[in-house]
């Protein structure tokens, strides 16, 4: 009995090594053939895995953005804080300017563009207008992109003159006032109400070319053209001016541009007569950390009252040389003289001489200090500032 | 001046504002400089790769961050690579709106650098070629800065800080996908 049950031990055992010897190689084949088809299959699974990914992650992104018209709105703004010391009059502190933009995107083609400004922190309704402060709409026009390269501007718009006039955040420029050669003469921040029609004519050389409301000096003042501006504030616009201007920077850190105006009456017919023309030059070169800057701009107005206290002829003139240690510091020098009634007999050309240090906390937002030396000037002062934009 | 010749004057400023407005618009969309498919075709000189995705971990948007200063809103980003040689499609915002730029990295440098597209009123000018040779051999330092000097354009200074921006994340990017064997 022992033996046969052995012997069926045995048997079975050679059964089982038999059944577990290598395969046929058609055996063989057949399984790679089955394996394969289920690699393919896996392979088919994690590309359709993949593009449902994908497509998530497309999902995901794509419902992050808000409501169309929110996503094609823009608000952005700049503003300032200075802090005075004056040499020959009482300090000062003054929420010199807050500044929103709204803007708005129509089209591929056509955008609606805005700024409001409150100067020194309060207006008030006064019965003489004395009120501190100012609340003005800068800007608002719409701009359409009639062809490539070639905008159509039409509303109220910044003058393409000068350098601050159109570009004034407190972080793009040096001094804690802005210089007052381009304030009194330009004379910026200088707006009015027109069409304009700007692009490139070639690689770095671009155009502006402009019909626009003018100024209104009243002839029995002191004829600074600073004071005619209207602001589009029912503006009379009995004499329009034209203003032209081109600008170069195909070479990296250069920029040239020249800014010509004529307006037939300046004081919109107040006086016989208040012919007018303007002119800007100025040039500006970055190369490494320095930057030099010049500019000079003048204004030629004909009338007797103009002649009577020599504000036929406006002008001013400036350079200014300044150098960034690191992306955050930079030092400036400028020196400044400026005459609002250069053909008076009197000497009336006040000169500048400023000095300071900007410190960029952020790319758009800095801290300003500089020392403010005036001769035939009232303005000697050490000023701090704050600016910030966004 | 006399009245009548004014009147010419305004009469003349006129039909030239209006002759502008007639000019035949331009073959591409506004803003739309190179298509997508051109800029490949010009980047590579075989047909253009399939487009790869590079996900984004928390180490190489951290990177990025530093370089931008913000959050990078994308979960991952599209590039093509043949050999040694990627290319890359971002958007960074210039002042207002989104500027598309074009970039391929070899071997940890700037090869070439286009504006796809620029929807912005201002500083368009960084599309030229005066304004972007001189990214080309570009690569970063150890604070992650561009080794090119970048002299910028007079008013245009935010667009030529995306296009820096761009640069930076390009080589960044390119740095993190490892790199294909050599073709050919």
């Amino acid at each position: 009995m022992k033996k046969m049950i052995l012997a069926a031990a045995v048997a079975s055992l050679s059964s089982l090594a038999a059944a577990e010897q290598m395969p046929s190689v058609e055996e063989m084949w057949k399984i790679i053939q089955q394996q394969q088809q289920e690699i393919e299959r896996l392979k088919a699974e994690q590309q359709a895995s993949d593009a449902k990914i994908n497509a998530t992650a497309d999902a995901v992104e794509k419902s992050a953005k808000v409501a169309d018209w929110a996503s094609r709105t823009t608000v952005g703004g700049y503003g300032e804080h200075h802090f005075n010391h004056f040499k020959n009059k009482d300090d000062q502190v003054d929420a010199h300017r807050f500044v929103l933009y709204v803007g708005h995107q129509f089209s591929d083609t056509v955008r609606f563009f805005s700024e409001v400004e409150l100067e020194h922190g309060l207006v008030e309704d006064t019965d003489d207008g004395s009120g501190p402060g100012e609340v003005e709409l800068e800007q608002a026009y719409i701009q359409w992109d009639f062809t490539q390269g070639h905008s159509l501007t039409v509303g109220q718009f910044l003058i393409p003159v000068g350098i601050i006039n159109e570009t004034h955040e407190p972080d793009t420029f040096y001094g804690v006032e802005r210089n007052n050669v381009e304030s009194a003469i330009i004379p910026a921040t200088w707006w009015e109400t027109g069409a304009m029609v700007g692009g490139e004519i070639l690689p770095g050389l671009n155009y502006n070319v402009a019909v626009h409301s003018g100024l209104a000096i009243d002839p029995a003042g002191n004829g600074a053209v600073r004071g005619g501006r209207q602001k589009s504030a029912k503006a009379t616009a009995e004499d329009l001016a034209y203003t032209g201007r081109l600008s170069y920077n195909a070479i990296p850190g250069l920029e040239l541009a020249a800014s010509y105006q004529y307006q037939q009456d300046v004081t919109q017919g107040a006086a016989a007569d208040g012919e007018a023309t303007f002119y800007e030059v100025h040039a500006r070169y970055t190369f490494g950390g320095f930057t030099l800057t010049a500019l000079t701009a003048e204004w030629d107005i004909d009338g007797a009252s103009f002649e009577a206290n020599g504000s036929d002829q406006q002008e001013g003139s400036y350079i200014e040389a300044s150098y960034k240690f690191t992306e955050k510091l930079g030092l400036f020098i400028r020196q400044s003289q400026w005459d609002n009634a250069a053909n008076s007999a009197a000497d009336t050309e006040i000169e500048q001489f400023d000095i300071g240090l900007n410190y960029w906390l952020m790319p758009t937002v800095v801290l300003k200090l500089d020392v403010s030396d005036q001769v035939n000037g009232s303005n000697d002062a050490v000023n701090l500032g704050v600016g910030w934009s966004f | 001046m006399p009245g009548f010749v004014l009147s010419r004057l305004k009469a003349r400023l006129l039909g030239a504002l209006l002759a502008l407005l007639v000019l035949p618009a331009g073959a591409d969309a506004p803003g739309q400089y190179l298509s997508l498919e051109d800029f490949l075709a010009g980047s590579f000189t075989e047909q253009a790769p399939e487009a790869k995705v590079v996900w984004l971990d928390a180490a190489i948007k951290q990177r990025i961050k530093a370089v931008t200063g913000k959050d990078f809103p994308l979960l991952r980003v599209r590039y093509w690579q043949q050999g040694r040689r990627t290319a890359w499609v971002l958007e960074e915002i210039g002042k207002e709106l989104p500027i598309t730029i074009g970039v391929v990295v070899a071997d940890q440098q700037i090869e070439k650098i286009d504006v796809l597209a620029f929807r912005e009123t201002r500083g368009w000018e960084i599309r030229h070629g005066f304004f972007t040779r001189q990214f080309l051999g570009a690569g970063l330092d150890s604070d992650t800065r561009l080794t090119a000097t970048i002299d910028g354009i007079t008013g245009a200074t935010l667009s030529v800080r995306a296009m820096k921006h761009v640069a930076r994340l390009a080589l960044l990017l390119a740095d993190s996908v490892a790199p294909a064997a050599p073709s050919g």
